[in-house]
């Protein structure tokens, strides 16, 4: 194999991500399909764009997002009844167009507009949540390669933390991938 | 968001030039932003910027003299402060409609333009929320809008349409600002990533937050795009209709019809969609993007404005049935008052725009023709204004008691408003032109046939189809 493979030193640090870079989103692909079937689990894919199915290629479950979502739907929800319940109904009793203070009809516009802000709030800080964004300093950032990810190069990394993680034969399988180059890159934290 | 061959025997196109790639899209996206501002930038940016000044001093001078300096008079007690406030967010429609409603369907043809329509939204809603703002007359109480506790120890009235517009439009305002921002966040990290200088590499770094491509993070990603798109859905519906019950709950002729929400929904695309017609060709013509933004999303959207320019035309016509049909007398005036009375030039200045000039669109070299598609938008974009004009003020002006009945005139500082509304909306919208990406590079991206991971291999390996169980999963 003539893959060529570089190191980015820190002072005092020690390898913790291996990236391997590939030019089509088919052969990053493969590469994630051969780690997981190598059992690995803490590796990861960087693509520019979503590649379909990739969630597949590296065996992760369904996401949990919906469930968030639901239970801040449900929040919104409860909160508009409460707010409507309290202010017009029970601490200033408003009686308008001969209608009860709680009048159940009047009060669906509102209990829609907050459920859908509410799921809305629950998707965008669920999802940063989920995927602990943001997160502004990442091993993978060392490498000036790894820049074209957001243009039109495919990357797998694979976390030295890894339990599977073996320096010689994890370089030997993704060399086995056909990338364009691999870097390993050392992190000097924790 | 997937790649996209298109079916060329049931007459589909390439989504963008066939000889797009990825380096390709990146750059022309991103150059943009990168060079400096053409010619035509500037001189539009400063025409923009000063009727922004406008606006500040025509809404300076309401605040210190008050509502009287605008026409608004007894009978007419609401004209282009509402008509502009119902115009705007109307524009916005079309941006919801392409970024969630054309998403859900699975009509890849958005991705060029969902960026720009998004923008779209979020500039005319605010737009939109300052005339409410505005026109309450003190608005150093404009929190009684919120039910805020106050020193009245009172509530806003729940029971009240004014309200729930209230909800509906920050809510709608709140939502699409963070789908927008959201379908941002690669692209922001792109420019990141080619940035050349600390300046740039610390603010659009700052707004990626982050992003490294990473496949766990695309998997949470895409479910949040598709639920935001799925609760956008229902919500571009509701806000329209809560702005239509503002007049349809009241109990004045012209406004009491059960059509308005479905009426003013489909206006609401229309104008929406009018819109991005045109800020689409000034900015494919400044900017040269027409690899990008190619001759089919514009004869598609000519196709969805001559549909909705139909339904309005049909509200129209509705209303004048049940106007008779109902054998209410003041239902019945004011329709006949519309047509014929003081204000029937306003009334034929909407039938023209709204339902005449979109019925060209039925020929296929009309709606290719990228001057008329030019003009036809510009015609919508007017009609559009003039309908929530005669909604508004022919309803008003002649109401029960002829005694009260008048006629309305604008000031110039309603002019002044007007226009500055224009200059704030073009000043944010140039602004978005030159700093933001305005067409999805990630989304564009994935509709390449080279996006597929089987892109150039032959029909033969089972070991392909390792990925296929997630995609019904995914829905995408």
């Amino acid at each position: 194999m003539s893959v060529e493979v570089t190191t980015i030193s820190v002072p005092g640090g020690r390898p913790a991500v291996v990236l391997a870079e590939y030019d089509s989103p088919g052969a990053c692909m493969h590469a994630a399909e051969k780690l997981r079937d190598a059992g690995f689990t803490r590796f990861d894919a960087h693509t520019p764009f979503p590649v379909h199915g990739m969630d597949g290629a590296m065996g992760l479950p369904d996401s949990r997002l919906g469930w968030i979502v639901f239970g801040m739907g449900l929040t919104g929800l409860l909160s508009a009844i409460a707010l409507i319940t309290y202010c017009n109904g029970i601490d200033y009793a408003l009686v308008v167009g001969g209608k009860p203070p709680i009048s159940y009809p009047s009060y669906v516009p509102v209990c829609f507009e907050l459920t859908v802000l509410f799921s809305a709030f629950g998707a965008v800080f669920g999802m940063l949540g989920m995927n602990r964004l943001p997160r502004h300093h990442h091993p993978v950032f060392e490498s000036d390669r790894f820049r074209a990810f957001s243009d039109d190069k495919f990357f797998v990394s694979v976390e030295c933390a890894d339990p599977k993680y073996d320096t010689a034969s994890t370089q030997a399988l993704l060399e086995g991938t056909h990338p364009n180059h691999i870097e390993i890159i050392e992190d000097n934290e924790s | 968001m997937s790649f996209h061959a298109p079916i060329r025997a049931i007459g589909e196109k390439d989504l963008v030039a066939p000889k797009s790639s990825f380096r390709s899209i990146t750059e022309a996206v991103s150059r943009v932003s990168e060079t400096p501002a053409p010619k035509g930038w500037w001189i539009a940016f400063l025409t923009a910027l000063s009727f922004t000044g406008v606006l500040g001093l025509a809404v300076g001078y309401l605040f210190w003299r008050g509502i009287g300096v605008w026409g608004n008079n007894s009978p007419v007690a609401w004209a282009w402060d509402i008509t502009n406030f119902v115009w705007w967010v109307g524009i916005g429609h079309a941006g919801t409609l392409i970024s969630a409603v054309l998403f859900l369907f699975r009509q890849k043809w958005r991705t060029s333009i969902n960026r720009f329509a998004e923008a779209m939204t979020i500039f005319a809603v605010i737009c939109a929320l300052l005339f409410p703002g505005i026109h309450v007359g003190r608005v150093w109480h404009a929190y009684y809008l919120f039910p805020i506790p106050n020193q009245m120890g009172a509530w806003p009235n729940f029971k009240s349409p004014l309200l729930w517009d209230v909800f509906a439009v920050s809510t709608y305002f709140t939502v699409s600002l963070l789908f927008w921002y959201v379908g941002l966040i690669p692209d922001f990290a792109t420019l990141r990533d080619r940035a050349k200088n600390a300046t740039r590499r610390f603010s659009y770094g700052f707004l990626a937050l982050g992003w490294r491509g990473s496949n766990r993070h695309w998997q949470t990603y895409e479910r949040a795009y598709m639920i935001l798109a799925a609760l956008s859905t229902p919500l571009v519906l509701s806000v329209h209709s809560v702005v239509s019950f503002d007049f349809a709950t009241s109990v004045e002729p012209g406004w009491h019809t059960t059509i308005f929400p479905p009426y003013f929904v489909a206006g609401a695309v229309f104008s929406g969609f009018a819109m991005v017609m045109t800020l689409l060709l000034i900015a494919r013509a400044v900017f040269k993007l027409t690899d990008l933004v190619t001759m089919t999303h514009i004869e598609l959207m000519n196709k969805i404005m001559l549909a909705t320019g139909t339904l309005v035309g049909y509200a129209y016509a509705m209303e004048f049935f049940i106007a008779w049909y109902s054998g209410n007398q003041y239902e019945r005036y004011v329709f006949i008052n519309r047509a014929t009375g003081p204000y029937a030039w306003a009334y034929w200045i909407m039938i023209t725009c709204n339902v005449i000039s979109p019925q060209l669109f039925w020929s296929k070299r009309l709606r290719t023709n990228i001057p008329l598609s030019f003009v036809v938008s510009i015609f919508i974009n007017i009609g559009m204004w003039f309908e929530r004009f005669v909604i508004i003020v022919t309803s008003l002006h002649r109401d029960f008691v002829p005694s009260s009945w008048g006629y309305f005139h604008p000031t110039l500082i309603d002019i002044g408003t007007y226009l500055g509304s224009l200059g704030l909306f073009f000043t944010l919208f140039l602004l978005f032109l030159r700093w933001v990406p305005m067409i999805a590079i990630a989304e564009l991206k994935s509709v390449l046939p080279e996006a597929s991971p089987h892109h150039g291999e032959h029909q033969d390996g089972a070991s392909e189809e390792h990925g296929t169980p997630a995609l019904a999963a995914e829905g995408n």
